[in-house]
């Protein structure tokens, strides 16, 4: 009968598949197996892939290995009285960013075409790494350094915006982050 | 034992309404209702500060309501109308009095006061937190309290959902099993106590952070559990709203499962392949191996999706085959062509459920890929498939509903049936333009929950493409569009219930059931006639040797979109930087 009532036929899961039924199991099943399989495949052949590293930190620890950074790789200042420093790590080292209430810091500068470390974590809340217009986004956790070994590919200035909400400034965290040839 | 054995039989249906049941429903779906209203005010807010020619609302405002229209919508609309679902496909369908009326009340009783406790905490202001609350970022104690206490009710009216299940067998109510939309029900009460459990291990330790008795709470073993809530929440309303798509396929076409067997398994699956489904909202934190993304998005989640897809063929598949007998027999699409478009049950239901699949489910298995979520994490696109999801799949499967409930159960009539025929359309079409133009905006970048992307005034800003803040506009729109829709919807389910002309019901009057069967039961089909109607239709209806061809066309549109967008954004995925 129909579906607001008892089934007739009380034994009901003995009952035959219609055709159109199987087919589209099969078919939908292949499909499934299909979306589960590009997952490993991508990270065999494919370039994106995210990454497992990560270390749990504490705040201080990673603002300390940020400032080494920024006292030995910077290059020069902006954002006018913010001072903001522009680090230009070694191609190959670690790149620190630190995510807080409401900025990104510091301004990292990249070659393209090489490979860094980029730490990524955060001093408070949850923020969200959001880079602009590659559009590849991150979640930024306190307490976890997360490593994603990254190869810019293309110069030009890009942007930081953070994506995860974070409060009343949260529009107003976002900062550059420059690749040079 | 009087009290308790009340029953009417609707006139126009046959349903037979337990008065206890009857009036549990109409409270419970006109608290829903309320809710409903609540956040869809607040959505005005929520689009035209997100329109950025309009940036209606300031900063903290803003944050605000969006806060609120995500629970009050998300939660509180969509929960108060399951529960109602739940005790009508108990009590209704299977024809029993309704177990424990009294618990039942005390449950709708925490659950409104839950939600009244919560919606305060966040007119307090110092609460705006987004529904996901992550900590450590602390909302006031009430809000975590109102949540709590919501569930609690949530969980004790699941409970009475299955005292009277088991009421029902006792008394043998029914013959044989339940039906198929009391099966949905079922999934769905099993998986909302799951996810009630996972609700209380985070709400409660959090709450008690909030009040500052425990010092930390661990963001990523927050997100992990919160999610394990958040996700099967979502299972639930997927499971409710199938449950209604069959509901009223049955009523409105009289059509009856392709089979059972397939559309019980497909339920099934739901409840067996949840666990962990947490994880694809967990595909860009760092903590987490790729082995334990991928394991929990795929087991966890392809055979949920498998099962939708499946639902996605049987329901029109019943559909089809319910009006290829009665004559529509014609090509492919005659049954499609000649199906009730100007009755909103039927057309709420159906735009519903092209709007879940192609729009919410292609999309949600897009983002749900452990790479891909990398091009869509945090953006716009997120609140895009689930306007699709829960706005178009659920929403609107459960205001169709209402179309069939208000004269039925109310016993009212449609007050402006003009405004009823046209409102799935106008919600439909604004929410489908909604949920698209988000996707597209956050295709292009633009973050979800940010009061102002032209980021004016910051040091470092971002400047976004001319093509986003068009995509913003047309949502915008589209927004404008859906709430206009909405406020069809509401003013005349409230005007109906409230001042509509009531139904006159020759010969109403309460029935007594008597301890044992409730209602004289039709006897039994006789063998010979069960087979016919299983094992086909001895291949007078269909074509191509299949009982629903169109349908079955349809859903070859429907893989040939998926496979086709699939791929589409691994291309887009192989542009970006390589990162590992
Ligand atoms: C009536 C028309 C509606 C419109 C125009 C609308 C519009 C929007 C928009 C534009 C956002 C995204 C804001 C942002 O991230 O910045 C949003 C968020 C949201 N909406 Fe709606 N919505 C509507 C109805 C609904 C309904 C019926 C539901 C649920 C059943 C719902 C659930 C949500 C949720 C859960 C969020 C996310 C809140 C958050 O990020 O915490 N909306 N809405
Ligand atoms: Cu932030
Ligand atoms: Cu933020």
């Amino acid at each position: 009968m129909s579906a607001i009532e008892p089934p007739v036929q009380r034994l009901w899961w003995k009952q035959p598949l219609d055709r159109a039924e199987l087919l589209w199991i099969v078919i939908a099943l292949v499909w499934c197996l299909i979306l589960f399989f590009m997952m490993p495949y991508w990270h065999l052949y494919g370039k994106q892939n995210l990454a497992n590293e990560a270390y749990r930190e504490s705040p201080d620890e990673y603002a300390k290995k940020t400032e080494a950074m920024v006292a030995k790789y910077k290059v020069r200042e902006e954002g006018g009285d913010l001072k903001v420093p522009v680090v230009h790590p070694p191609a190959g080292g670690d790149a620190y960013l630190i995510a807080r209430l409401w900025s990104w810091y510091p301004i990292l500068e990249l070659e393209a075409g090489k490979t860094y470390r980029l730490h990524l974590m955060s001093m408070d809340y949850l923020h969200g790494f959001s880079l602009q217009p590659e559009n590849i986004n991150i979640e930024v956790l306190p307490g976890y350094d997360h490593v994603i070994t990254v190869t810019p590919t293309h110069p030009g200035a890009y942007g930081i915006v953070c994506n995860e909400y974070c409060g009343i400034g949260h529009s107003t965290m976002t900062n550059k982050l420059y690749v040079v040839k | 034992m009087a009290v308790n054995r009340m029953f009417r039989t609707c006139p126009t249906t046959g349903l037979v309404f337990h008065q206890p049941a009857e009036q549990l429903i109409k409270a419970n779906a006109v608290a829903g209702v309320v809710f409903l209203l609540i956040g869809g005010i607040l959505a005005i807010g929520v689009v035209l500060t997100r329109w950025p020619a309009v940036h209606l609302l300031p900063a903290d405002r803003f944050y605000q309501v969006l806060t609120a229209h995500g629970l009050d919508m998300l939660i509180f609309w969509v929960i108060f109308f399951e529960i109602a679902v739940l005790y009508f496909c108990s009590s209704t369908l299977l024809k029993a009095r309704l177990a424990t009326p009294r618990m039942a009340w005390a449950a709708f009783g925490l659950m409104v006061l839950g939600a009244l406790m919560n919606n305060y905490s966040v007119t307090r202001g110092d609460s705006s937190v987004m529904m996901t609350s992550y900590a450590p970022m602390g909302a006031h104690w009430t809000f975590y309290l109102g949540l709590i206490l919501f569930a609690v009710g949530a969980l004790v009216a699941c409970f009475v959902f299955f005292g009277t299940l088991v009421v029902a067998k006792g008394e043998r109510t029914y013959i044989g099993s339940v039906p198929l939309v009391t099966f949905g029900a079922i999934t769905a009460a099993i998986i909302a106590v799951f996810t009630i459990a996972s609700g209380a291990i985070i709400l409660i330790p959090t709450l008690l952070w909030s009040v500052g008795l425990i010092s930390h709470i661990d963001p990523l073993m927050y997100r992990t559990i919160w999610w394990a809530f958040g996700h099967s929440s979502q299972q639930i309303n997927v499971a409710a709203h199938i449950s209604v798509w069959y509901a009223i396929a049955a009523i409105v076409f009289g059509a009856k499962p392709l089979s059972e067997r397939v559309s019980r398994s497909a339920f099934l699956l739901y409840i067996l392949f949840l666990q962990l489904a947490s994880a694809h909202h967990l595909l860009a934190d760092p903590g987490l191996s790729s082995n334990w993304k991928i394991f929990n998005t795929s087991y966890a989640m392809y055979l949920a999706v498998l099962a939708s897809m499946v639902h996605g063929l049987t329901v029109p598949g019943a559909i089809e085959v319910a009006q290829r007998e009665k004559g529509y027999n014609q090509g492919l699409f005659e049954w499609l062509r000649k199906a009730p478009w100007g009755n909103p049950v039927f057309s709420g239901m159906f735009i519903s459920l092209i709007g879940f699949g192609f729009l919410g489910g292609i999309s949600g298995v897009m983002m749900g890929t452990e790479q891909l979520n990398l091009i869509t994490h945090n953006t716009l696109y997120v609140p895009g498939h689930f306007h699709a999801t829960v706005v178009i799949g659920t929403t609107l499967a459960f205001m169709a509903l209402t179309y069939f409930l208000i004269p039925v159960l109310f016993r009212r009539e449609i007050m402006f049936p003009a405004m009823a025929k046209w409102q799935p359309y106008v919600f439909g079409l604004g929410m489908a333009g909604v949920a698209l133009f988000l996707m597209a905006a956050g295709t292009l970048g633009v973050p979800r929950r940010d009061w102002d992307i032209t980021f004016a005034g910051n040091t470092f800003p971002y400047e976004f493409p001319g093509s986003a803040f068009l995509m913003l506009g047309l949502a915008g729109i589209s927004g404008l569009i859906a709430i206009v829709g909405g406020a069809m919807y509401l003013l005349n389910t409230v005007g109906s219930v409230f001042l509509g002309r009531k139904i006159a019901t020759p010969g109403f009057r309460h029935v007594r059931a008597t301890e044992g069967v409730a209602s004289a039961q039709k006897p039994v089909a006789q063998p010979s006639t069960v087979a016919a109607a299983i094992t086909g239709h001895g291949g007078r209806i269909g074509a191509w040797g299949l009982v629903a061809p169109g349908t079955f066309s349809l859903a070859m549109v429907f893989l040939v979109s998926f496979v086709l967008y699939y791929f589409i954004n691994w291309k887009y995925l192989a542009t970006v930087w390589p990162l590992r």
